[in-house]
């Protein structure tokens, strides 16, 4: 037994159900996803036979992502996301780490007010209604900075952060110190790159909330036309209105079947994660963990 | 040393922090200023200095039996208590299952897999149970194609609290194993060891090591769970509020949302929401007190 050399180990029985209990969970996880590839790269006589979602496709074509990538109304979406996902998370991790590393040195001067205020912010939320006039007021509303500004700073990714740099070995910090380095200096040099896989993590939950935010879009832009991709996968894939001629490249009759384009429009919002997680994953026991035994 | 001389020592320190927390007050403190029109007949273009002062009619809502906030009330309600019978102790089972795997390799696979899902959107995993479950779904297809008959989940009001336990589930069940697998490699083995030779099965062993090993982890999160009693993921429930309707599907924040934002109702949707709020933080402390009571650590120190 690696993980409890105490436990006795199990009969063959507990085994087995654990076994297929764990299989089970990863199919529920699983079937879903290879069931929109599936759809979204079938032919419209196999969407007729199989009565929808499709799990396999005999054939596959890919006439759903080519009428989205020739349309405009997706692929519009596609770069208003990514253009926010990217602003968003470099200032979001700008900031972060700079308020952390300004909260890593207790008995510094402001360090007691500003910890209770980033520790206080973690109990309640403004609620909807004083944000939106928040929002409103400082006249970004129909602005793409609604989306980032308001949310910038996660006070439990600054918690997070702290947590790390106050964990990280003194005598480094002291002996740059001595050789004549600054607090700047010291963040540039030292604890910045001995902080590479939680920044990454902070980075990817940032990159996440961003990427998937819909309801500060649907709150703060009026102008459709400015809409990102997740309000773009309400329109047509949740509330199911039709992906017409007019928001794709293709002529009427060459239409490709809608289930393929709703799903073609889910593959492309969930690709991106995808592609990032591998990446990052093997850091989150590291960042998640220390935020949360010290926080 | 005098506070200029601190100043001084500490400038880089204060200097970085400061954007962050001007963000901060900017967005999380001075919102709760606008909760003054609770207090008001807020009307949008006059402004809310110019609007007039109404006292506390704004909360009359809160107490005066109106249909529409008690269901709102009661649908919050009983989708917390779903979610802390079902949904919080799904992630405890899911750990100690890994937990209790031979193989590292298969432990992390297992792991990768059933994170994943907390990193998609709401829209996408409404999305996704809607073209599983839904009439022309891939379980209904199936069940069709072994004449089973079919199942109405998809658009079915009576369905919809199940529906969204399920979506909680599939989403977070997994993610929140990380927190308990954590805490489960932290319980000193020695333990297990002593209680073995103090002759312990397994099942005695779970009792009496492994869940005492996760109780202050478990008192946090209930505390944390407890403040968030009123509020049941908006996101995931204001995107299926129009397909099952408000008897079902409106939960205190979507009700702020549509009749304040929607509607024009400023000054009651403000006072509802800021009574949840107030609660909510009161539940926190409350139940912080409870743990400090029994001997637990809770989420901070008095």
């Amino acid at each position: 037994m690696t993980t409890a050399p105490g436990l006795n180990p199990p009969g063959l029985p507990a085994r087995a159900v654990k076994g297929v209990v764990l299989l089970a969970c990863c199919a529920v996880v699983i079937l879903p996803f290879i069931t929109i590839v599936s759809t979204s790269l079938a032919t419209r006589e196999q969407v007729t036979r199989s009565g929808g979602m499709v799990f396999l496709p005999d054939e596959i074509s890919f006439a759903a992502y080519q009428a989205i990538f020739n349309g405009d109304v997706v692929t519009r979406a596609i770069l208003v996301s990514l253009m926010v996902t990217v602003v968003g998370t470099t200032l979001s991790l700008v900031s972060t780490t700079l308020l952390a590393y300004g909260l890593s040195r207790r008995g510094s001067v402001a360090h007691k007010p500003f910890l209770m205020i980033v520790l206080f912010a973690l109990l309640f939320t403004p609620g909807i209604i004083p944000s939106y006039l928040m929002v409103k007021s400082l006249g970004l509303i129909d602005t793409y900075w609604s989306l980032i500004l308001p949310v910038m700073i996660n006070a439990f990714n600054v918690i997070i952060l702290r947590a790390f740099f106050m964990e990280l070995p003194e005598e480094v910090i002291d002996s740059a110190r001595i050789d004549g380095a600054g607090d700047f200096a010291i963040l540039w040099r030292i604890v910045l790159p001995l902080s590479k896989g939680v920044l990454a993590v902070v980075a990817l939950f940032y990159a996440v909330s961003y990427w998937n935010a819909f309801f500060s879009a649907l709150l703060y832009l009026n102008d459709i036309s400015m809409w990102p991709l997740q309000l773009v996968l309400r329109t047509f894939v949740v509330n199911q209105t039709q992906v017409g001629v007019d928001q794709l490249g293709v002529a009427g009759a060459d239409l490709p079947p809608q289930e393929a384009i709703q799903m073609a429009i889910l593959v492309l919002s969930i690709i991106p994660i995808l592609v990032v997680y591998p990446f990052v994953q093997r850091h989150f026991t590291k960042g998640v963990l220390i935020g949360a035994v010290k926080g | 040393m005098t506070w200029r001389q601190r100043l001084g020592r500490d400038r880089v320190l204060v200097l970085v922090a400061l954007p962050g927390i001007a963000s901060l007050v900017l967005f999380h403190y001075l919102p709760l200023l606008g909760n003054v029109i609770a207090f008001k007949d807020y009307v949008p273009y006059i402004g809310i200095l110019e609007s007039e002062w109404v006292g506390l009619a704004n909360f009359a809502v809160i107490v005066n039996g109106d249909p529409l906030f008690l269901n709102a009330l009661g649908n919050t309600v009983i989708i917390t208590l779903l979610q802390v019978l079902v949904v919080f102790p799904a992630p405890i089972a899911l750990a100690l299952l890994l937990n209790s795997l031979m193989s590292e390799r298969i432990k992390r696979v297992v792991q990768s897999v059933l994170y994943l899902p907390h990193f998609l959107s709401w829209v996408i995993v409404v999305a996704i149970f809607q073209y599983m479950l839904g009439d022309a779904g891939l379980l209904n297809n199936f069940m069709r194609d072994y004449d089973l008959g079919t199942v109405s989940i998809i658009g079915n009001p009576e369905a919809f609290k199940a529906l969204v336990t399920g979506q909680v589930l599939w989403k977070d069940a997994g993610w929140a194993t990380i927190l308990f697998l954590a805490a489960l490699a932290r319980i000193d083995n020695t333990l297990y060891e002593a209680s073995a030779v103090d002759g312990a099965g397994r099942a005695r062993q779970l009792w009496h090591v492994t869940l005492p090993g996760l109780r202050s982890l478990i008192i946090l999160l209930l505390i944390l769970r407890l403040g968030d009693s009123l509020s049941v993921g908006f996101e995931q429930i204001v995107l299926q509020r129009e397909t099952y309707g408000a008897d079902a599907a409106e939960v205190l924040d979507t009700y702020v949302y549509y009749n304040g934002i929607l509607a024009g109702e400023w000054g009651s949707s403000a006072a509802v929401g800021m009574v949840k709020g107030l609660v909510g933080l009161l539940l926190v402390l409350g139940a912080n007190k409870l743990a400090h009571r029994f001997g637990e650590r809770g989420i901070y120190q008095s």
